[in-house]
């Protein structure tokens, strides 16, 4: 990778025809700046997430670590033990960074572990559509049209109102709203790759149809999804804060960003603005990062802007 | 034309009856509302006899049962809670979040329009690139999030405007509003901006792809060579032609700011009907989230089938049809 980011614009516009398809995918991403400054941050965030236990100053869940006699400190207040809290303290005396860098792990696994496993399902009943025709087909799309028709939050929030709350239930309700989003993308995509040469090449040959599906067809419709899958993460984030704002989303004991932010609402009105303000400029950050590097991916895996 | 309203009417029938079944099913299900609703140191006799009261010691069918037979004559079962009806709960708090929800179109709309109008004219500018840019932020931005850093800057630290609550009303024919009076406003202001910042972005948007292809058009082309004014062509000649996407999108994010007011009216408890779900699903009183669902449904399907058919008005190549399958 690091060659191609050296090497001058018109040597890599001269070599584009012996580039491999992913070569081309990455030389035409690193070439906005806009959606690599995005990337950058974002991978900074997953690493935060994934090393929250190391990197952090306390452990926001560990009673033995935090001080009642330290809550609602603002941000740059020294702790007992000599710390600094940077971001400030919550009702409970945690360190917000802390209890930051822990919550953006929750909401970064909820968001991915929602969308992977929507993805998972939206592809199914979307090629199974597309490629199985008449009558199931008429049903799983008139179920996505009829689902699509209603906002994300109020499906989300109806599933909540029926499951009640819970990760595993806001999981699902997260899931249930996004599948159909890529059964409808696949479907389009895959009704156009049936009537094509490979395809029709492919049934001569008597292949069985799970290998035409998930060896021909599934490979030549991933683009649209990809962009579309990385699109939702940042929607699946920013709709489980809003459930975990209301209340109605993950358990106390699995803090996420949204539930902090819900945490500082009630202290907000006497000045201590730093409980709900620095976990929501860190899920701001996270979508804006997310947003960014979908932009650039919808324009660099559309066929139609290839040069 | 009639023959497609008569269907879709009886397709919203099916869909609704579907939704009632379901949601009916999914939340009588949940919890046990005896140990909710009735006070834990009543004794065996009154807890029987509330228990026969709320109608929950009949199995779920004879339960959705009557549910349905008082559906149909507009009863949707009586609030555990407030012990009113479901159904007067509901639309007496409508008022308040169709005026929050319309307040929030207008600023969409009356702000919308001209900024992507002039991001759509001057692409390259300053004010066009920072309008886009905003626009991304709008999109990004987590509603609830904005809602208490409205707060934070309007209420606790600049002390203009209240941070909660919908203030005094006026009658207005019999409805309570309160955007005839100044105090009125000041509630207003601030939780209507918050539910307009997506919609904001979304028409700064749709309006800018307009404008930009609009004016590469052959009539746009003409009207100049005519020697029409700039302000003709832009404010007849290509205004008109990209409007109808816009009332189009107007008439579905109209559902969806109702919906999206579920959040704004937590944020700022204004006394809607969203909050009153919230508040309804943390206490398990069931019959009131019953009847929210079906009030908002019932909502979506009449905008969609309105939205449908003046669409076919507005523009005459549509044609009524639906899609085979």
């Amino acid at each position: 990778m690091s060659t191609l980011l050296e090497r001058p614009a018109e040597d890599a516009a001269a070599s584009r025809a012996g580039q491999s398809p992913f070569a081309r995918i990455v030389s035409d991403f690193v070439a906005n700046p806009v959606a690599v400054f995005g990337l950058g941050m974002l991978m900074l965030l997953v690493v935060v997430a994934i090393f929250a236990p190391l990197i952090s100053p306390q452990n926001p869940y560990d009673l033995a670590q935090i001080d009642v006699l330290d809550s609602k400190l603002p941000p740059g207040s020294k702790s007992g033990t000599g710390g600094t809290f940077w971001l400030g303290t919550d009702d409970q005396g945690r360190d917000m960074l802390s209890a930051i860098f822990y919550g953006l792990r929750i909401s970064l696994t909820v968001g991915a572990a929602s969308t992977i496993l929507a993805l998972v399902i939206g592809l199914a009943a979307g090629l199974t559509a597309a490629y199985v025709g008449g009558r199931t087909e008429a049903i799983i799309m008139r179920i996505v049209d009829i689902q699509l028709s209603f906002p994300a939050i109020l499906i989300a929030l109806i599933l909540i109102a029926v499951l009640g709350t819970g990760t595993g239930k806001v999981i699902t309700a997260l899931v249930t709203v996004q599948w159909a989003y890529y059964a409808r993308t696949v479907r389009s995509a895959a009704l156009v790759e049936k009537r094509k040469e490979y395809i029709e090449a492919a049934r001569c040959l008597a292949l069985p149809p799970s290998h035409i599906v998930f060896r021909h067809l599934l490979p030549n419709c991933l683009p649209p999804m990809i962009v579309i899958a990385t699109v939702q993460v940042a929607a699946a984030i920013a709709l489980e804060a809003t459930l975990s704002f209301l209340g109605l989303g993950l358990p106390i004991t699995e803090p996420s960003l949204g539930l902090l932010i819900a945490n500082g609402y009630q202290y907000l009105l006497s000045g201590k603005y730093w409980i709900s303000f620095f976990p929501g400029i860190a899920l701001l950050l996270t979508i804006v990062s997310i947003n960014l590097v979908a932009d650039q991916l919808r324009d660099v895996l559309n066929p139609r802007l290839q040069k | 034309m009639l023959v497609f309203i008569i269907r879709r009417s009886l397709q919203a029938i099916v869909v609704l009856w579907v939704m009632s079944l379901l949601v009916f099913v999914g939340v009588y299900a949940v919890g046990n509302p005896i140990d909710i609703l009735i006070n834990p140191q009543a004794d065996q006799q009154d807890r029987e006899r509330a228990i026969h009261a709320l109608g929950l010691d009949k199995s779920l069918p004879d339960q959705y049962l009557s549910f349905l037979a008082g559906a149909v004559h507009g009863d949707l079962g009586r609030s555990f809670v407030h012990s009113t009806p479901a159904l007067s709960l509901i639309l007496e708090r409508m008022p308040a979040t169709l005026e929050l929800a319309a307040t929030a179109m207008l600023i969409a709309v009356i702000l919308g329009i001209p900024l992507g109008l002039w991001a759509g004219l001057r692409p390259n500018g300053i004010a066009g690139r920072t309008i886009m840019a905003g626009s991304i932020l709008g999109f990004s931005l987590p509603t609830f999030w904005v809602g208490l850093m409205l707060i934070m800057v309007f209420s606790v630290m600049l002390g203009w405007l209240p941070s909660n609550g919908r203030g005094p009303t006026t009658d207005l024919l019999g409805v309570p509003v309160s955007f005839l009076s100044v105090d009125g406003w000041r509630h207003l202001i601030m939780p209507a901006t918050n539910l307009a910042l997506f919609n904001l972005a979304l028409l700064i948007r749709l309006t800018r792809a307009g404008a930009h292809e609009a004016l590469l058009q052959d009539y746009v082309k003409f009207a100049r060579a005519k020697g029409l004014s700039n302000a003709r062509v832009i404010g007849v000649h290509v205004l008109r032609n990209i409007l109808i996407p816009i009332v189009t999108v107007i008439g579905l994010q109209f559902g969806a700011l109702i919906a999206f007011a579920i959040v704004t009216e937590s944020v700022f408890a204004w006394p809607g009907m969203g909050k009153l779900l919230i508040d309804s699903i943390n206490l398990l009183d069931r019959p009131v989230i019953v009847a929210y669902l079906l009030v908002i449904v019932t909502v979506f399907i009449v905008i969609n089938l309105a939205v449908d058919i003046l669409y076919s008005a507005l523009d005459p190549r549509v044609r009524l049809h639906e899609a085979k399958g």
